[in-house]
């Protein structure tokens, strides 16, 4: 077994180990937190007897070790179980939400990734210049102002005021892909500003340290442009950095858009987290829980991955 | 001019010229902007209804664990969706009195303990089947059995007996008499569903206007024109979307960029500048709603009558209307029951008195802070609303100190547990219901620990009085024992505040009952277009 391999299944098993004791974190965590959820469901106005009968329909007198083995067998099996608050099963509940996230984080990241990309290839281009300066200034001043300021000023000022797009993301199955696009189309500006100045500045500082070798003052000696210097021969040696922040920057994009699901009414994983967790409905927050945690990992041991088959001392050992 | 412009406004309320057209010629024909806008409003009324067309409800409360059961509504949203596909036997009218859905009259025997309920003839569930009293007798029983969840479940306690003679006849027995019980028929909850909803209660299946579509709890629901509605009167659109938007600003500018015609709870403090908008208009009514500060008189030091009589006397009633509501709102008198209450009787108003209130704090012998709980979790601006508290009595040399409680858990290990706390009320349809409810000595949600003799004696009789004069007076009296003696300081009743587009229109001022013409807004409004 290649070093590289044996680097990448190590890497797999320590996610897996890492999501394993996640798992008992969230279980955990979610059964300390306060009020009842026969309370919570039913409200104020909530009977003691109607109290009674609820807590011993939902089986939250059980011991808790018994419901977190009998939960993660369930997990284990695809089974997340049925939400407390409304009967349903929660994997076809988050199925569909899971789908509106990574629709939206999609459409966000083929917009950011390529455009923080070339932002950064740019501003090494015209280093210490005012496109530079531009670039570096308008990114870190969108990434500096919380989302859901960002979200409210474009949602007044953009949907309101111009009326280019509206205000409320709502999207189901009776809508094509163009209306779809249009519908997200704030989200998506939101996000992408947010997540931009990372991943630019990233780009920009992996491509600097290369650009200190000697092997880009040959290339600058053999006349190629500026530009090509950067994208052929300092670019692909910094990938690893590069990689490893926009998978960081991709995992915000789906656990991280709670405020903006929430600002914008959009129909994803974030809602639906929130209105459960207000509602106390434990076996949702956990399944969201640990979907979030797995895209988290996952896309965490993707970036190790690539960069550990970037490195060619690791890919080719002697 | 008169006769153009006559014949611009018909043909503008008609739909065949567009408001923009019709604006446009009669600013031709020397008319300014605002007198056309009122020219069209009146001629819209004149033109009535106009049926077809889109409701789209921006709407506050629902989320995605939400239940389709009518016995498990507890928030805005979810009463709405039970008014689109249900109606209860009897509902709440502009009046203050009661108007008949599925049943077309009722009755009952002079001691107010045996109840008859006509059911109106030839009316329909969505699914076809004919509406009987064994379906009403059903959803009653479904709502009122030993293991329901009902939230409707406090109302119909002490039924002795029901039942159904024959199919257009439903019979309630009590153990002891209630004038109101008419009243507790026009829960929402009790909306009347075939079998009682016992086989599928999230069937959404009922006599209802409309008919659901498509529901995506929390998300968006549809609803269509159940074309064999009884009452030809109301239900316009032919459709109507319900989309959940509970973020508050997000919700207004989706009424302000036309995205949805109609919005609840606009928050009071940008309804004024939301209302500036030529194309919105702010509807806020009163309602029975209120704001409290609730302190256990069973509990020290609240169990001084010195100490309660300071409280409320350091009260700025009007000071917490004009900051926390925006001016959305009525003062309160440390009574749950205000002019919305149709029984009511003012009370003397008991006013902010430093004086009083220092007088009163030296004489109970008090020097420890006393200690106030609030949340955001008790009504919006409730922190706010303590500190503004803690001034006034601050004024009265009355030490207050305020402890922030977390919003989760708020109703069950803050409300109703400890001695002194901020909460809101929803208020009742009657006087009756709502001191049952919070000042009965024996109910749950004696969240003032109020318990007074004389008070429960009086309730009971007053429930059996079916002499209108003599119950008014009785109410008085039992709002006077609850003001001055009562652990409740009710600085504030709030006011319903809806905002609706002028592309709707139809609207009726005074309902009773909730926000959104008491839920009705949807259904007996139309589009204008």
């Amino acid at each position: 077994m290649g070093p590289a391999l044996r680097l990448v299944v190590q890497r797999i098993a320590l996610g897996l180990l890492l999501l394993f004791l996640v798992s008992i974190l969230i279980f955990w965590g979610t059964l300390i937190l306060p009020g009842d959820v026969a309370q919570a469901i039913l409200g104020q106005s909530a009977t003691p007897e109607a109290l009674a009968n609820l807590r011993d329909e939902l089986g939250v007198n059980d011991p808790p070790l018994t419901r977190y083995f009998e939960w993660l067998g369930g997990v284990l099996t695809g089974d997340l179980g049925t939400a407390l608050t409304n009967g349903k099963d929660i994997a076809e509940s988050i199925g569909s939400r899971l789908e509106n996230t990574l629709f939206l984080a999609f459409w966000a990241a083929v917009i950011a990734v390529p455009l923080a990309i070339l932002l950064g290839l740019l501003a090494v281009r015209y280093r210490d210049r005012w496109p530079d300066k531009l670039i570096s200034g308008v990114t870190l001043s969108t990434i500096s102002i919380p989302e859901f300021l960002i979200g409210y000023v474009l949602m007044y000022f953009v949907g309101v005021k111009l009326g280019w797009a509206p205000t409320v993301s709502m999207i189901h199955d009776g809508m094509n892909l163009g209306q779809k696009l249009h519908s997200i189309a704030l989200p998506v500006a939101v996000l992408t500003l947010v997540v931009l100045a990372h991943m630019m500045r990233m780009t920009r500082a992996a491509i600097l340290n290369v650009m200190q070798s000697p092997y880009i003052e040959t290339a600058d000696l053999k006349g190629l442009t500026k530009f090509n210097i950067i994208w052929k021969h300092a670019f692909p040696n910094s990938i690893s950095p590069v990689v490893n922040v926009v998978m960081l920057n991709l995992a915000y994009l789906v656990v991280g858009v709670v405020v903006v699901e929430v600002v914008f009414t959009y129909p994803g994983m974030g809602q639906y987290l929130v209105d459960h967790v207000s509602k106390r409905d434990l076996p949702v927050v956990q399944a969201c829980g640990l979907i979030f945690a797995a895209v988290y990992i996952t896309l965490n041991m993707i970036a190790d991955v690539v960069s550990i088959l970037s490195n060619p001392k690791l890919r080719h050992p002697k | 001019m008169k006769d153009q412009l006559d014949y611009l406004k018909v043909n503008a309320a008609l739909g065949r010229i567009s408001r923009r057209e019709f604006f446009g010629r009669a600013a031709a024909l020397g008319v300014t902007a605002v007198a056309a806008n009122t020219m069209l409003a009146g001629a819209v009324r004149a033109a009535g209804p106009q049926k077809g067309g889109t409701i789209k409800v921006g709407i506050q409360g629902g989320g995605s664990g939400d239940s389709l059961d009518p016995a498990l509504a507890a928030n805005a949203t979810m009463s709405q969706i039970v008014r689109m596909w249900g109606e209860p036997l009897v509902e709440l009218a502009d009046d203050g009195g009661l108007n008949g859905k599925v049943a077309e009259s009722y009755s009952s025997s002079p001691d107010a303990k045996v109840w008859t309920f006509n059911i109106r003839p030839d009316i329909t569930f969505s699914n076809g089947k004919t509406v009987t009293a064994d379906d009403v007798l059903a959803t009653i029983e479904r709502h009122s059995g030993e293991d329901t969840k009902s939230g409707a479940l406090g109302l119909l306690r002490g039924i002795k007996s029901m039942s159904a003679p024959d199919a257009s006849t439903f019979v309630l027995e009590l153990d002891a008499p209630n004038a109101d019980l008419p009243y507790l028929m026009s829960d929402y909850h009790l909306m009347i569903q075939p079998n009682g909803g016992k086989d599928d209660p999230t069937a959404c299946i009922g006599s209802g206007p409309y008919t659901l579509a498509s529901a995506d709890m929390g998300v968006r629901l549809v609803f269509e024109k159940n074309p064999n509605h009884w009452d030809s009167a109301i239900g316009h659109a032919s459709t109507v979307e319900l989309i959940i938007i509970n973020d508050d600003t997000a919700r207004v500018a989706a009424l302000q960029s036309g995205q949805v015609h109609m919005v609840n709870r606009v928050p009071p403090r940008t309804a004024g500048l939301v209302g500036r908008a030529p194309n919105i208009t702010i509807r806020s009514k009163s309602g029975p709603g209120h704001y409290v500060f609730i302190a256990h008189v069973d509990t020290a030091p609240f169990d001084n009558q010195d100490v309660m009589m300071a409280l409320k006397y350091a009260m700025n009633r009007e000071e917490m209307v004009e900051k926390i509501l925006s001016g959305y709102g009525t003062v309160g008198n440390d009574t749950p029951i205000n002019a919305s209450y149709p029984l009511y009787t003012e009370l003397e108003q008991r006013a902010y008195d430093p004086d009083k209130a220092a007088f009163h704090w030296k004489k109970s012998g008090q020097t420890d802070p006393v200690l106030l709980r609030t949340s955001d979790n008790a009504f919006p601006g409730a922190p706010d609303a303590a500190a503004l508290f803690q001034q006034t009595c601050e004024a009265a040399g009355i030490p207050v100190e305020i402890k922030r409680e977390p919003n989760d858990g708020y109703w069950s290990e803050v409300w109703n547990v400890q001695p002194f706390c901020t909460s809101y009320w929803g208020g009742r349809p009657t006087q009756d219901q709502m001191f049952t409810t919070a000042y009965l000595s024996t109910a749950d949600w004696n969240d003032t620990r109020f318990k007074n003799e004389q008070f429960d004696q009086l309730l009971l009789a007053a429930r059996a009085e079916l002499d209108e004069a003599k119950r008014t007076q009785m109410y008085a009296d039992m709002g006077s024992m609850v003001r001055d003696e009562g652990g409740l300081i009710c600085p504030m009743f709030n006011d319903f505040i809806d905002g609706m587009s002028d592309e709707v229109a139809g609207f009726r001022e005074g309902t009773p009952g909730f926000e959104l013409m008491n839920f009705y807004a949807p259904i007996e409004m139309w589009v204008t277009a």
